[in-house]
């Protein structure tokens, strides 16, 4: 006897498949429960009122509070391209150790330096910058040095891959003239993954404008310090003229990074 | 003849091969990092000591101290693991009738501009500059950090998933078309069965990121894990800090490792 539905899977499979949301749908119930036990939905109510009051004072934006941002936007531009530029000579190495056709020990050194990748990945720029910050102090260094160990994991892993990935047969025959292991690197390796790592380090760059913005929120200089004290102050409208700002420089130094990586690559 | 030849080879260069325009690029380079490293004022009396504190905390991510706060540090970790989860869900179930809108091959024009135009606004704005607005509308707490996070959800899943329905392959879809199905039954039968593996591999990975996303937002008071850190690194207590990141650094291995495991394990 033929079925008088088609259906695509078994019963078995479809009750299995259904079990399984339910289970979702009612973790995602305890867990909605567990997060909001503390919640004063006052607030939240409250919230429409709060958003109209806050947009009201955010317009108009204040305009004349633009030159006096210019010399942060500046630190905030070079807190990213220092910190890239400090990430990717720390990354360089950790790529190649971690990489698995130029690590000299598969066994010892490239645990390690997976795990500098993963660590480094897992913390977040604004949570170094706070650690940095307590130990050197507030400033500009705080902001770099915190991009540059957020960098090495993003780029550190993209580069690795690309290691990975060459062409065997290029190296084989600079090893086949009797080259040394520096030399297979330079003329083998090198010259296969140099647009890769440009590619990577410039789209890392875009990435860490967007970061240092907000690294001054808890003192690591740019322009995330004039944020911070236009909030503590309530002035809205200088608020709004530095989320503009940021927003102009996230949407140019994406077009940059876009253009660059298109020429390059 | 032969001595024309030249003897010796240089590699040419692979990035910009006109040798003019490379050395004005490294000229100007170096302009930039002099000008650069002219606005960086280094404090090196603070820098020194400070350097106290950081051997502090290097002992104290040697030592972690797991126990003494350890109260603080479990309902934090709840905070972020349930903010995770819910903002997740919602997140996903928003954002899948907007990448639906957001994809050229199934929607007129007008819808497709409003969504794209949801996604571009959700995904240029920085989680934690929405985290502060969300805190100052919402109040403190967990229920700021969950809406910040399910509203970077949505930009995030619905451009992907837009993009994958974009690619999908258009002869099945073609297939529903002719037999006179209507675009409900063209979105079950051609598009779901395309792009479910990968929706719930994108989910996976989403998940992955608001967890790490919700250690930072704590920091601007929308709770979860990054509340507590700040308060414990506030306090000097750097062998505290130092298990709270351990957890973070833990949890962020397993996910990854986990959730790349399911999406092999679903493709």
């Amino acid at each position: 006897m033929l079925p008088v539905d088609w259906c695509l899977r078994s019963r078995a499979k479809r009750i299995a498949i259904w079990m399984g949301w339910l289970a979702l749908v009612a973790l995602f119930v305890w867990c909605w429960q567990i997060m909001t036990e503390t919640t004063i939905w006052a607030f939240v109510w409250d919230a429409p009122r709060q958003a109209q009051d806050v947009g009201g004072r955010m317009l108009p934006p204040e305009w004349g509070y633009l030159p006096e941002l210019m010399q942060p936007l500046w630190d905030t531009l070079n807190i990213a391209t220092l910190g890239t530029i400090g990430g990717v000579i720390m990354a360089v190495p950790v790529a190649l150790l971690a990489a698995r056709n130029t690590t000299p020990s598969a066994t010892f050194l490239r645990p390690i330096a997976l795990f500098i990748i993963v660590a480094s990945r897992s913390i977040n720029s604004l949570i170094w910058a706070l650690l940095l910050v307590t130990i050197i102090g507030p400033g500009l260094l705080a902001g770099i040095i915190a991009i540059a160990l957020r960098s090495i994991g993003f780029i550190g892993k993209l580069f690795y891959e690309a290691i990975e990935e060459t062409d065997p047969k290029q190296i084989e025959a600079i090893q086949a003239t009797g080259a040394g292991p520096a030399q297979v690197l330079t003329y083998g390796v090198v010259p296969q993954v140099m647009p890769a790592l440009w590619g990577i380090s410039v789209f890392r760059w875009d990435i860490n404008i967007r970061e240092s913005a907000i690294l001054g929120l808890v003192g690591a200089g740019g322009i995330g310090l004039k944020l911070n004290a236009s909030m503590a102050i309530l002035a809205w409208d200088q608020v709004a003229v530095i989320l503009l700002l940021i927003l102009a420089t996230v949407v140019v130094s994406e077009w940059v990074s876009a253009v660059i990586r298109r020429t390059i690559i | 003849m032969i001595a024309q030849y030249p003897t010796t080879w240089r590699r040419p260069h692979q990035i910009v091969p006109d040798r003019r325009l490379r050395i004005a690029l490294q000229i100007g380079v170096l302009v930039y990092l002099v000008l650069a490293f002219s606005t960086v004022e280094v404090n090196w009396q603070r820098v020194t000591e400070g350097m106290e504190r950081g051997q502090r905390f290097i002992m104290g991510f040697l030592q972690p101290d797991f126990t003494s706060r350890w109260r603080d540090i479990s309902q934090g970790l709840i905070e972020s693991l349930t903010m995770t989860l819910t903002s997740t869900v919602v997140g996903v179930l928003i954002s899948v009738p907007i990448g639906i809108g957001a994809a050229r091959n199934l929607v007129p024009r007008p819808v497709y501009l409003v969504c794209r135009a949801i996604v571009a606004v959700s995904r240029s704005l920085q989680e934690v500059i929405v985290a502060i607005f969300l805190v100052a509308m919402f109040g403190f707490g967990p229920f700021a950090g969950f809406l910040t996070l399910t509203f970077a959800t949505i930009g995030f899943i619905a451009k992907l998933l837009a993009d994958d329905i974009e690619e999908i392959d258009e002869t099945q879809a073609e297939a529903i078309r002719a037999t006179g199905g209507t675009w409900f039954q063209l979105l079950d039968y051609a598009i779901k069965p395309q792009i479910m593996p990968r929706l719930i591999g994108l989910s996976l990975y989403r998940l992955d990121i608001n967890f790490r996303e919700s250690a930072v937002i704590g920091i601007v008071g929308a709770g979860g894990i990054g509340a507590t850190l700040n308060t414990s690194i506030d306090r000097y207590e750097y062998d505290s800090a130092g298990a709270i990141l351990l957890i973070i650094i833990a949890i962020v291995m397993v996910a990854e490792y986990s959730s790349s495991y399911l999406r092999k394990f679903l493709q």
